[in-house]
């Protein structure tokens, strides 16, 4: 093999291994939402090419309101599934949407644009 | 009442009006409903949530209160920065919308205009952000396509004979077109391409990746080649590596922006059933307030207001006729085709149309409780939930794009090591045109749209089906239960034979025991009563009349002693019934209830009511056996009635004499067999029977169409929605499974091909200005696909 060859097979593996790691070895932290006054947990969660937070760790047995706001006019985020739950929402741009849920038993709960390219978990303690 | 501040108060049960004259300097309305509370009495004050603008700090709350609760007939006002609105309880006859918001105003803050009447709040703000969003991409389709004429025809000179000559391999003047071909493509990159950088960004922030990921990468390889080529032709090692790519970059960029501006457009259509649905909704209700008919927004109708509706008017809320009569045509709510007769007492629904008559009623449910909400509610629910079928999509799109970047590198990586001179040419095409082949936009879009047409429709026939589950589940039904007491038959007796014995006429047998049977409060009577004013037969009132309790009744009409009761009153009072025995037999077999009429103490006839048969349920049964899927009937009847009833409509299995409570036993039986059973009751008695089911069919009637237990509601009494209903959940899971393999199919064909496997054999290879067309057009085609479940028709009884 010529040098060049050497160069673009190394560097192709490494990128390979790079979209490896970065894409698919991500362990997001959670965000614990806060409690309100009025019992709620509550978190607001940013719709922008992923959600911000994508990982919300909530107590069982409590309401939770989760106040979607979307910023980007791409379709396929114009709506957010939490399938666990039956629920889901239209997200308009740039208002914000609250989510009224109540987690009854603990366990990690998925929710998704319906394409299932958005993802975020709501983790019940 | 010890108000401080009420000087006289007078109250008027009739028109439930309190009058009171109080002093406004020493107390307030507020108060004044309070104590009206206090002891127990509902004031009739409506409640808003007014969306505020520009309201940011804590003193902007108080000059809000402040400027409402100075606004007569405003009892209360709160306002808060939460949801930046304030709640406002008011009294609709005194103030209106127009007033509050100029009030507001005058504290110097706005409405939020789109936010103030309820039924904008349920119009898609979604959809003018589509439009716009629509109009944006087309801008940037056309921009790029212009600009790719020019970049298609001179980026391959070498092809066109004169521009070979005029610009050959190496010069100055190729070089120089080239450089601004490239000064012309790059607005198409950054402006008309934009939103794949943005969208690629926005992912990896979050360290995902998305179609955008994948076509930003593509184009912008395609256009960092080509600025080398033209920049610095000296570091390829021969001349004719020194391509230029600007027409992929364009072309790709064209492409893909109108599959999108396409796909949203489509996408818009798949909601259009719901889109009706809002668009039914009344904007104003004529109500009589202080006796004088005004015409008010919808919103602001409380539950009792008496709605004046006219002909050719929409009924704006549901309720109870109280006076009038008229013919409605409520096929947009129920599905059903004919207009339905409303006289006083019948129940009306919001959102259809009155035909020919007027007629005044009183509103039982408004705003977000009426039937057409809490169907627009359901609706728009179920659209939005995951039918099982999607679980696998969503696996495979988790992992599917970074895939198909690995997919890209190594292709890239074989071309340049083992592929054909110009290797880096044949690389660098490979690994573009893999990327933008890849189009997860149409696995994701597969199941979604299909659905969201697919429950829309069943909307648009009166059919309501709950979740993406229920209408999975109900494509596999193969045995549906029906209970027979309202779902096969109308639920209450009719009057179906009179049979006399020769000498007696048999108008005179019936309206003699109609009338005798008028003093009598048993359901079977009224049937007889019934049925005899259907005849138009003039009842007279019955003297001395007798019920005999199990047995009958008897009376004296016009001079006449009739009997009417079972054969034990007749044998009491020695009639002689043997010439009617057979005939009484023939008719008990038919699952009618026949009893004996002796007129003057002899045998006159027989008169037989029976709860009779809905119209169309026997075609719905052939139907449905059609479909492949078993008829069973339930019910609490004895065996020899409910064979009757199952004979008329061709049921063959008959489970007579279920007690109410073992109803869900019944269910649970079926399902042993290994049977996925829909069962079909009302949503009250049933409920448990129809939670057991694998679907469970409630019928609705009227305004009531929010059933807990069930998967699927049926506004409509009929059982043609069953039908419907199953055949449109067919219909939406062929379409899903349609979509899912062209998706996956054009996936796992395109990509390889992308990527050259064809080539050693054939010689093929894509141009990724192909691929570009194939994946935008993809995403439109499942869009398009879903669309077509639009066109699907459900079948009418005899057709």
């Amino acid at each position: 093999m010529t040098p060049d060859r050497w160069i673009v097979t190394v560097t192709g593996l490494a990128l390979v291994a790079f979209i490896v790691w970065f894409f698919w070895l991500k362990r997001s932290t959670g965000f614990h939402a806060t409690e309100t006054s009025g019992g709620y947990q509550e978190a607001m969660i940013l719709v922008k090419g992923g959600y911000t937070p994508d990982t919300i760790i909530v107590r069982s047995g409590r309401p939770v309101r989760l106040n979607f706001r979307r910023e980007e006019t791409a379709s396929c985020s114009d709506k957010v599934i939490f399938a666990d739950f039956q629920k889901s929402a239209d997200l308009p741009t740039g208002q914000t949407i609250a989510i009224e849920l109540l987690p009854k038993a603990p366990g990690e709960f998925a929710f998704a644009c319906p394409m299932g390219m958005f993802r975020g978990r709501l983790i019940v303690e | 009442m010890a108000i401080d501040g009420v000087i006289a108060a007078q109250v008027n049960p009739a028109t439930r009006i309190a009058s009171i004259d109080y002093d406004p300097s020493r107390t307030k309305i507020g108060s004044i409903l309070q104590a009206i509370r206090a002891v127990g009495y509902t004031v009739g004050t409506a409640t808003a949530r007014i969306p505020i603008k520009n309201m940011h700090c804590s003193s902007c709350i108080i000059r809000v209160e402040l400027a409402l609760q100075m606004t007569p007939g405003i009892v209360s006002a709160r306002a808060s920065l939460g949801p930046n609105a304030a709640d406002i309880e008011y009294q609709p006859e005194k103030v209106d919308f127009q007033e509050i918001r100029k009030a507001i105003e005058s504290a110097g803050y706005r409405v939020a205009e789109t936010k103030i009447e309820a039924r904008n709040e349920m119009l898609d703000p979604a959809e003018a952000a589509n439009e716009e969003e629509y109009r944006s991409l087309m801008r940037k389709f056309w921009f790029a396509a212009v600009v790719s004429v020019p970049v298609m025809a001179l980026s391959y000179p070498d092809l066109v004979p004169g521009l070979r000559d005029w610009m050959p391999m190496g010069s100055d003047t190729r070089r120089i077109v080239w450089a601004l071909l490239g000064v012309l493509s790059f607005p198409v990159l950054v402006w008309a391409g934009s939103q794949f950088f943005s969208g690629m960004w926005d992912a990896l922030k979050h360290r995902a990746a998305n179609m955008h990921t994948l076509i930003a990468i593509g184009i912008s390889a395609a256009y960092a080649y080509s600025v080398v080529a033209v920049a610095a032709p000296g570091i390829f090692p021969e001349m004719a590596l020194a391509e230029v790519f600007w027409d992929v970059t364009d072309v790709v960029v064209a492409l893909v922006v109108l599959g999108l501006a396409l796909e949203i457009k489509a996408k818009g259509r798949t909601s259009q059933a719901i889109k009706k649905l809002i668009g039914l909704q009344a904007k104003t209700a004529r109500v009589v307030r202080d006796g004088k008919e005004t015409d008010i927004p919808v919103e602001e109708v409380l539950v009792e207001d008496v709605v004046v509706v006219r002909p050719g008017e929409k009924v704006p809320v549901d309720g109870k006729v109280i006076a009038g009569a008229s013919a409605i045509d409520e096929s947009m709510i129920t599905g059903e085709s004919m207009p339905v007769e409303k006289q006083t007492g019948d129940e009306v629904i919001g959102g259809t149309m009155n035909k020919t008559g007027s007629f005044r009623f009183a509103a039982t449910k408004v705003g977000k409780d009426t039937a057409l909400a809490t169907i627009i509610r359901m609706v728009k629910d179920a659209q939005g939930s995951k039918a099982p079928i999607q679980r696998v999509v969503d696996t495979v799109s988790g992992y599917f794009v970074p895939a198909v970047m690995i997919l890209a590198v190594l292709a890239f990586i074989a071309w340049y090591n083992f592929g054909p001179e110009p290797r880096l040419i044949f690389a660098t095409v490979i690994f573009v045109t893999t990327l933008i082949i890849a189009c997860p936009c149409a696995l994701g879009l597969a199941t979604p749209t299909s659905l969201t047409v697919g429950i829309g429709k069943g909307a648009e026939n009166g059919i309501l089906i709950r979740s993406g589950d229920a209408l999975q589940a109900s494509e596999k039904l193969d045995s549906i239960i029906l209970d027979k007491t309202g779902t096969i038959t109308r639920g209450e007796p009719a009057l179906t034979d009179v049979v006399v014995v020769p000498g007696h006429d048999e108008s005179e047998v019936l309206r003699l025991t109609a009338s005798l049977e008028r003093g009598s409060e048993h359901p079977l009577g009224e049937a007889i009563v019934k049925g005899a004013e259907l005849r138009k037969l003039t009842l007279v009132d019955a003297e001395s009349f007798a019920a005999i309790p199990g047995l009958g009744v008897s009376g004296r009409i016009d001079g006449r002693d009739v009997l009417f009761g079972n054969a034990k009153l007749m044998g009491d009072r020695a009639v002689v019934i043997d010439s009617l025995l057979s005939e009484w037999e023939r008719l008990a077999n038919e699952g009618k209830t026949p009893m004996y009429v002796a007129i003057d103490g002899k045998a006159a006839g027989l008169v037989a009511v029976a709860d009779t048969v809905k119209p169309d349920s026997q075609a719905a049964i052939a139907l449905l056996k059609g479909l492949g899927i078993e008829v069973v009937m339930l019910t609490g009847d004895n065996e020899r009635t409910g064979r009757a009833i199952a004979r008329e409509v061709g049921i063959d299995r008959v489970l007579a004499e279920v007690l109410p409570n073992d109803k869900a036993h019944e269910v649970q039986k079926l399902q042993l067999e290994g049977k996925s059973v829909g069962m079909v009751g009302d949503g009250v008695n049933d409920a448990p029977a129809l939670a057991q089911a694998d679907v469970g069919f409630a019928i609705g009637t009227g305004t009531d169409v929010a059933i807990e237990a069930s998967d699927v509601t049926l506004i409509k009494g009929s059982l043609m929605g069953v039908v419907t209903a199953i055949a449109i959940s067919r219909a939406t899971m062929r379409n899903v499974r349609q979509n899912l393999v062209g998706a996956f199919g054009y996936n796992t064909l395109g990509i390889p091909i992308a990527m050259g496997v064809l080539y050693p054999f054939t010689g093929l290879l894509l141009s990724p200005l192909i691929a570009a067309a194939a994946m935008a057009f993809s995403s439109v085609t499942v869009v398009t696909n879903a669309n077509r479940l639009r066109f699907f028709q459900p079948r009418r009884a005899g057709s």
